[in-house]
């Protein structure tokens, strides 16, 4: 319920500020169209209409699953963005993954470890890693890997298979160099921060008691740290991250801007630069949506698995 | 820079009354002594107080002025590091692609940086104490009122929303510092919320009800001095958050305008030129920009080890 009144609120936040924004019309018309030309156009767009007419219009087609019409490619906003949606998706997902594989490994060595240099060198990167501004570092590794050394290109996106209807780009060599770049610089912000909640998860649970029982039933460390500190630094890690997808999903603006990485993100800075304004209305509502909904579950999800949430809500 | 770093110092002396118990040695001294246990973070105080300085002379320590029209010309561009430019001013870092001196440009691009991150951050201070405190003060319906405000904003990442906001605002230096606020408020509000609302309970806010002082006296007197701490920390990070955040703004081409770019801005101009080799026009404005955000991180970092009290012991 609560949800829903959020989403129509930002509709109403997003169609009215992007309605501020220059007239698109100077753009698109030509510069030798007379005044007839210039009007038919305004109106084939429906932008004579008073500000809350179009807003009305806006949300009855919206409901309908109709964002309206890109005035640049004269093609349905949301088919545009949801065609350059698995793109970015992958680029989040291979990042997300990125995080998790690289980041608790990195986070609970430093945990169990918490003196030694190499965990010292882990944290000093993890503060580098929440520092350095993502787009730097983008240029940075196109500079080192494809301008200097030349291993991997610098733009685009590789090979693309169709699997199970979406085209996947990972599982060549051709799409997985492509993808390997970008998806490690939308990584490293979350990857620091993984590395810092797994340390912070291991640090306190080496000091409960079934630790010490485990270990007084002399079992061996190595399954200790896998099964025992690995099963219960890893709930508030998961949810942060699925906290942090939609994150990632927005930072992607930038990895995508940097790379030239044909997404969802790059095409709202396109259209940002041509004053497209459905599309832009159109992204924003998604990434509204997305946001909405991915905290949704993750309140469900705590409900289900928290019992003390379920029975705070039974009182109330 | 300054009022910053001042405050841990103001905080401190507050709490002289109410802790004295020590002896010779001041909450002051202690934190200090405290602070300076980290070498890398001392060290980072240094560098900040450089760049800081640097930022602020930057008419009297710049080669060459980059916004004078007259002097910069366009038979100077992409010079390699080290030529001398037309003017026959060696340019050691390079030029730019509109012959713009490197080291000038950084040096006038770090006191833009710089500037609009400190004047956000205090900006969206003020505005999120006011608004923290007054929520835990009040409570009931009020408190309901904002935090789901700060909670709906916070669920937003802060580079989509300030995107919004400058996509509707269009580019320029007043422009920037108003969407950075609106980013940055909603911190400051929960974290100086989360604190008022323990200090609240204490004795001494009882007394002060009792002696029926008006609450703003309370709010901003009593409660405000006591619930500091955490503001300095949260300040010096989102700080070092906001540089790097119009840093990025300005890189996608939004934020800064072309005519006074920041160092976001100049890394983005050289960003076409990197794919030809010419690294120097983005590298090293990307270093000051690193240089600046990591040492205020440092600061940050310890500070937060310092006047943490459930760290300490």
């Amino acid at each position: 319920m609560q949800s829903a009144l959020v989403v129509v609120i930002m509709s109403f936040i997003v169609f009215s500020g992007v309605f501020l924004v220059g007239d698109p019309v100077e753009i698109l018309v030509s510069d030798d169209a007379d005044q007839e030309e210039r009007e038919m156009m305004i109106k084939s767009m429906g932008l004579d209409k008073p500000f809350l007419v179009q807003y009305g219009i806006f949300i009855s087609k919206a409901v309908r699953g109709d964002l309206g019409d890109s005035f640049v490619f004269q093609e349905p906003a949301l088919l545009l963005i949801l065609d350059r949606m698995p793109a970015t998706m992958e680029l989040a997902v291979v990042a997300l993954l990125i995080a998790i594989i690289f980041g608790i490994p990195l986070g609970v060595w430093a945990g169990l470890k918490p003196e030694s240099l190499a965990s010292k060198s882990i944290m000093t990167g993890s503060i580098l890693g929440f520092s350095l501004p993502t787009f730097w570092v983008g240029i940075m590794m196109i500079l080192l890997f494809a301008v200097l050394l030349g291993w991997l290109p610098s733009t685009g996106r590789g090979d693309v298979q169709i699997i199970l209807g979406m085209p996947i780009s990972v599982f060549s060599w051709d799409g997985f160099s492509h993808v390997l770049m970008p998806a490690v610089n939308l990584a490293l912000f979350k990857l620091s921060m993984v590395i810092r909640l797994a340390r912070a998860g291991t640090r306190e649970v080496m000091h409960q008691d079934y630790i010490k029982f485990a270990r007084a039933k002399g079992l061996k460390e190595s399954r200790i740290i896998l099964v025992h500190v690995l099963k219960n630094i890893l709930i508030p890690v998961v949810t942060v991250l699925g906290l942090e997808f939609g994150g990632l999903v927005a930072f992607s603006v930038v990895t995508e801007t940097v790379f030239a990485w044909p997404g969802m993100g790059k095409l709202l800075i396109d259209s940002i630069g041509l004053l497209d304004r459905p599309i832009i209305v159109a992204y924003l509502m998604i990434i509204v949506f997305l946001f909405v909904f991915i905290n949704l579950v993750v309140d469900i999800c705590y409900s289900i698995l928290d019992p003390r949430v379920r029975l705070e809500d039974i009182k109330s | 820079m300054t009022i910053i770093e001042n405050n841990p110092e103001l905080m401190a002396e507050d709490r002289n009354d109410e802790e004295n118990y020590e002896g010779a040695q001041t909450p002051l001294r202690r934190f200090l002594s405290d602070f300076c246990e980290a070498r890398l973070a001392v060290f980072g105080f240094f560098i900040i107080l450089v760049i800081a300085l640097v930022a602020i002379m930057a008419p009297f320590i710049a080669p060459t002025d980059p916004y004078n029209l007259a002097t910069v010309s366009i038979l100077d561009s992409r010079l390699e590091p080290g030529e001398a430019m037309m003017s026959g001013t060696i340019a050691y870092l390079g030029t730019d692609g509109a012959g713009r001196d490197m080291v000038s440009a950084m040096i006038y691009g770090l006191r833009i940086s710089l500037g609009v991150g400190i004047g956000s951050g205090i900006i969206a201070m003020l505005i999120g104490i006011s608004f923290g405190l007054l929520s835990a003060y009040a409570g009931g319906k009020i408190d309901s009122v904002f935090m789901r405000i700060v909670d709906i904003q916070l669920s937003f990442p802060a580079i989509l929303v300030a995107l919004v906001l400058l996509v509707t605002l269009g580019k320029g230096v007043d422009k920037t510092i108003i969407a950075l606020v609106v980013v940055q408020w909603a911190y400051y509000a929960r974290t100086i919320r989360g604190t008022a609302l323990v200090e609240r309970r204490r004795e001494y806010i009882e007394s002060a009800v009792c002696l029926g002082l008006s609450k703003n006296r309370i709010m901003f007197r009593h409660l405000l001095p006591n619930c500091l701490a955490p503001m300095i920390v949260v300040g010096t990070m989102q700080i070092a958050h906001a540089i790097s955040l119009e840093a990025t703004l300005s890189f996608l081409g939004l934020g800064m305008p072309q005519t006074e770019p920041s160092l976001g801005r100049l890394i983005s101009n050289g960003f076409e030129y990197i794919l030809s080799g010419k690294y120097w026009i983005s590298v090293y404005p990307g270093i000051a920009l690193l240089i600046t955000i990591v040492s205020i991180n440092l600061v940050g970092d310890r500070l937060r080890d310092v006047l943490n009290p459930r760290l300490q012991k």
